[in-house]
């Protein structure tokens, strides 16, 4: 196995997901599994997001829309109509897809881009947040709870180490379709399409079908995330599954872990809550500290490592062993949009 | 028989004419050019026959089928394809994966794409810089990368937009040969350019282009001398100029071949 | 439903007043978009801030909202300056996706450490006046609402003064229009920019002064505004300043209509599907300012 293999292939992603697996087996503190299995969902949602910002260069400020559509989706099919939990769990990936493809369809037609298409997202998930809040089918603001009934058939499970082997295999799973993203067609039109959407027209590339492509798969992977999280905390209300915190949880993991790189998401969500659950110890439960350290993070990430922790791992490796692989569509700085509000001047 | 044609085109912005009712046809396996002086239009004809801007009258046909509405990624899947001005690398990623992106639209799998973009890589000497960041490029470096991602996808018609423009002496001569090896595969190239030397020595047929109307047509030779060409394009006094540098070129040339 | 002519034209005059201060919100906004270009994510956070500002001021010091005016205009033009300069500017590197980010992240501190000092509780501030209306032929409306109204235009045609007349307000606008060559003739356009964002935080905390006395605030409230802001932004055109002031009002009387037709909750859905169409189908705004 080349060099290049390590950083551009499957091997490490085996490695780090067996490591991960054996956890279980040996820390039984269901407070550190409960923190562990909250990150990997939290993680999920990021490599959503990732697919279509860190790869696609489009960078979503509402990435709640997917969260909540699958989350919701968990919790109304079972409750409301007694659907399976996991067909209920698949049609909110469904769902969460469609929801993407919708809005990129909306968004990406009318040939928005940068901030422009980070606030439209963001309205979008306070569409849904209002929405969900006054309905009737979804609890409304008093939320809505999934009955506790314990059975692997439910998808619900005695030990928080099971839900931690479910969400790990979603994570793996996302981290092998990256993988094969970054080696395939598709993964090559999308980083074009970040670096330079006009170029990669010329090269043949249909730019809004890549685009849609991704905003629905990464609808789909953060639904994931969404629908996971009802079936292991058992309740949802508008501001849980629509809430900007998700959002925000969704963009911070790959910016701090390493924007477009195939563990960037997976890293930073454990940065970051490892960061956080040790601020707590030194100062104590106090509402609120832990988003301030985030909020210092995300700042100090964009101003000094914009590859985040990925790239200064590899900066690191290639100092000391002169590996000199580079993980091939990882982005050294983020793409920059045009400044004004950009139409695609395609021909009428 | 023509490869391309454009009929008629004109291409208005609110109350300026850029382009008016300008026609011109490229003959297969030829070297074609398309000059004039600054603000006459080329740019946008250029944008029009890529398929970055619709015209407001007029058609393009490619191969006698009517493209004027097809969009541009479906013009490179038909077998056009374009270079820019300003150079746009995909600035993160290295030279041959900027080639193979040109290279996944007739090669599904990496590993062909990659091995193609290899291939054309050679064919515009950038085999040296392969791995490097395409950011790392100089100009020329950046002009060639544009030349062998537009080749990568494997066009019948290569629309070059300035390819020579920002290009010291010695960078000119080094290209010159690598675009006539590109026809010489059979080809077909529209190229936009100010370099005249360049177009002189390199072009079969050129088309002038003058406050948007096209003003004169014919081979380098006759263009030269034509006086709508020397008074619109080149201003009083450069026809003496031109016929000189041209008949030095000529001779270059010739003994390029020989 | 059905409500007498009455009702309709208080709610639209309600709507009005709020508008005005909402239209103060978004001028900040729209001037820091019209010079900078960019999308300054920490002014609700900002706003928040202020609110509590006039909050502390008031209760630790016994000083009016109205005074506190004097004290938080020129403290948060020094905030807002000193943040550009010393923070957005240099940790974006000048790339737009960066600055959304930091001035994210700076929103995400804000309103967290608001939260961490005062906790999620819902504050008011009282004032002798808070619960006092003016009598305009049979409608009674709320004093300092309508002193939140014109205080909101005197303000905008104070910004819009300094704009046109004062040298500032002419370095500003060359800098909007032509950075680089603004550059060329000597005007510092670091200067400018920090200038810029501290003219946007002084709005936001006027804003605060006159919306405490009627308003309450907790470290969420910031939110709530920022999305309304950041409509009437859009609807009046990025950068434009008499878009601001005919969007704010606006989007306050839909606002204000919307929640007396469907109810509190649903009728900001109204502002949200308006953003939305304008920035799909118009973003350059409804009033044709170009960007």
């Amino acid at each position: 196995m080349s060099a290049r293999d390590l950083s551009t292939g499957f091997l490490p992603i085996v490695l780090v997901v067996a490591l991960l697996a054996l956890v279980p087996l040996f820390v039984t503190s269901n407070t550190i599994l409960n923190f562990l299995v909250f990150t990997l969902i939290i993680a999920l949602a990021a490599q959503g997001w990732n697919l279509l910002a860190g790869y696609g260069g489009q960078f979503s400020f509402g990435h709640a829309a997917f969260f909540g559509t699958g989350a919701y989706a968990a919790a109304i099919l079972q409750v409301n109509l007694g659907v399976n939990a996991y067909v209920a769990f698949l049609v909110g990936i469904g769902l969460g897809a469609l929801v993407g493809f919708v809005i990129g369809y909306l968004s990406f037609r009318s040939g928005l881009k940068g901030s422009y298409f980070a606030l439209v997202t963001l309205a979008f998930a306070e569409v849904l947040r209002i929405l969900a809040n006054s309905a009737g089918f979804t609890g409304g603001a008093a939320g809505i709870l999934i009955p506790l009934d314990v059975s692997a058939w439910n998808f619900q499970f005695e030990s928080r180490g099971a839900y931690y082997w479910v969400a790990l295999a979603l994570v793996a799973a996302v981290l092998v379709l990256n993988r094969a993203i970054e080696r395939a067609r598709f993964g090559a039109q999308l980083v074009a399409v970040r670096e330079n959407e006009a170029a990669a027209r010329a090269l043949g590339v249909d730019a809004l079908s890549v685009k849609l492509k991704a905003i629905a798969l990464s609808g789909a992977i953060t639904a994931a995330a969404g629908g996971l999280y009802a079936q292991y905390f058992l309740y949802l209300d508008a501001l849980i599954a629509y809430g900007p915190w998700i959002s925000i949880e969704a963009l911070l993991a790959p910016i701090v872990g390493g924007l477009g790189t195939v563990f960037g998401p997976l890293v930073g969500a454990l940065a970051l809550h490892g960061l956080s659950e040790a601020s707590k110890l030194f100062v104590g439960e106090i509402p609120g500290i832990d988003l301030v350290i985030f909020g210092a993070v995300l700042i100090l990430v964009v101003a000094f490592a914009p590859d985040g922790v990925m790239g200064v791992i590899g900066r690191v490796r290639r100092r000391l062993g002169g590996v000199s692989a580079k993980t091939s569509p990882a982005s050294a700085a983020a793409p920059a949009p045009a400044p004004a509000p950009t139409r695609e001047e395609t021909p009428a | 028989m023509t490869i391309l044609r454009v009929e008629n085109v004109t291409k208005r912005f609110g109350g300026l004419v850029a382009v008016d009712d300008a026609s011109l046809s490229v003959t297969p396996g030829s070297i074609t050019g398309l000059i004039g002086p600054n603000g006459a239009g080329k740019t946008t004809l250029f944008t029009v026959i890529s398929g970055f801007a619709a015209p407001t009258t007029g058609r393009v046909l490619f191969e006698e089928r009517d493209i004027t509405r097809v969009e541009a990624h479906e013009r490179a899947r038909m077998g056009i394809a374009r270079t820019f001005q300003i150079v746009q690398p995909f600035a993160t990623l290295s030279v041959v994966e900027n080639i193979a992106v040109g290279a996944f639209l007739r090669h599904a799998a990496r590993a062909d794409a990659l091995e193609e973009a290899r291939r054309v890589a050679a064919e515009v000497g950038l085999t040296p810089m392969l791995d490097q960041p395409a950011k790392a490029l100089t100009v020329a470096g950046r002009k060639r990368l544009e030349l062998a991602r537009a080749l990568a996808t494997g066009p019948r018609l290569l629309l070059l937009d300035e390819v020579l423009a920002g290009l010291n002496p010695s960078e000119i001569r080094d290209m010159i040969p690598v675009i006539r090896a590109i026809r010489a595969r059979g080809v077909t190239i529209l190229i936009v350019e100010h370099v005249m030397q360049a177009v002189m020595s390199l072009c079969d047929d050129i088309y002038v282009l003058a406050q948007g109307k096209l003003i004169a047509q014919g081979p380098p030779a006759r263009i030269a001398r034509d006086p709508h060409v020397v008074e619109a394009y080149l201003g009083h006094g450069a026809a003496q100029r031109l016929q000189a540098k041209a008949g030095q070129i000529g001779e270059a040339a010739h003994a390029e071949r020989a | 439903m059905m409500f007498t002519p009455d009702i309709v034209l208080t709610a639209t005059i309600n709507g009005l007043m709020t508008g005005a201060v909402y239209a103060l919100i978004a001028l900040g906004l729209t001037l820091v978009y019209g010079v900078l270009h960019i999308i300054n994510f920490a002014h609700g956070a900002t706003l928040t801030a202020a609110m509590f500002g006039v909050l502390v001021l008031n209760q630790a010091l016994g000083i009016d909202p109205y005074l506190a005016i004097l004290v938080l205009t020129p403290l948060f033009f020094a905030l807002g300056y000193a943040v550009q300069r010393l923070v957005i500017g240099p940790a974006s590197h000048g790339e737009d996706v960066n600055i959304l980010l930091v001035t994210l992240g700076l929103a995400i501190i804000i309103e967290n450490a608001l939260l961490a000092i005062f906790r999620s509780d819902t504050r008011s501030v009282d004032t002798p006046y808070g619960f006092s209306v003016i009598e305009v032929g049979n409608l009674f409306l709320s004093t300092p609402r309508v002193i939140a109204f014109f205080g909101s235009i005197a303000v905008a045609v104070a910004l819009w003064l300094v704009l046109a007349r004062t040298d500032t307000g002419k370095a500003i606008r060359a800098v909007a229009k032509e950075k680089t060559g603004a550059a060329l003739v000597g005007i510092d356009v670091r200067h400018v920019y920090a200038v810029t964002f501290g003219l946007g935080a002084a709005c936001v905390a006027i804003a605060a002064c006159l919306l405490m006395p009627t308003f309450y605030v907790n470290p969420r409230v910031g939110g709530a505004f920022v999305l309304v802001a950041f409509t009437i932004v859009v609807l009046g055109g990025m950068g434009s300043i008499a878009g601001a002031l005919v969007g704010g009002l606006f989007i306050g009387v839909v606002e204000s209509l919307s929640g007396l037709y469907l109810g509190e909750s649903l009728g900001q859905i109204g502002i949200f599907l308006i953003f939305i169409l304008v920035l799909l189908f118009r973003p350059t705004g409804l009033f044709g300012a170009k960007a």
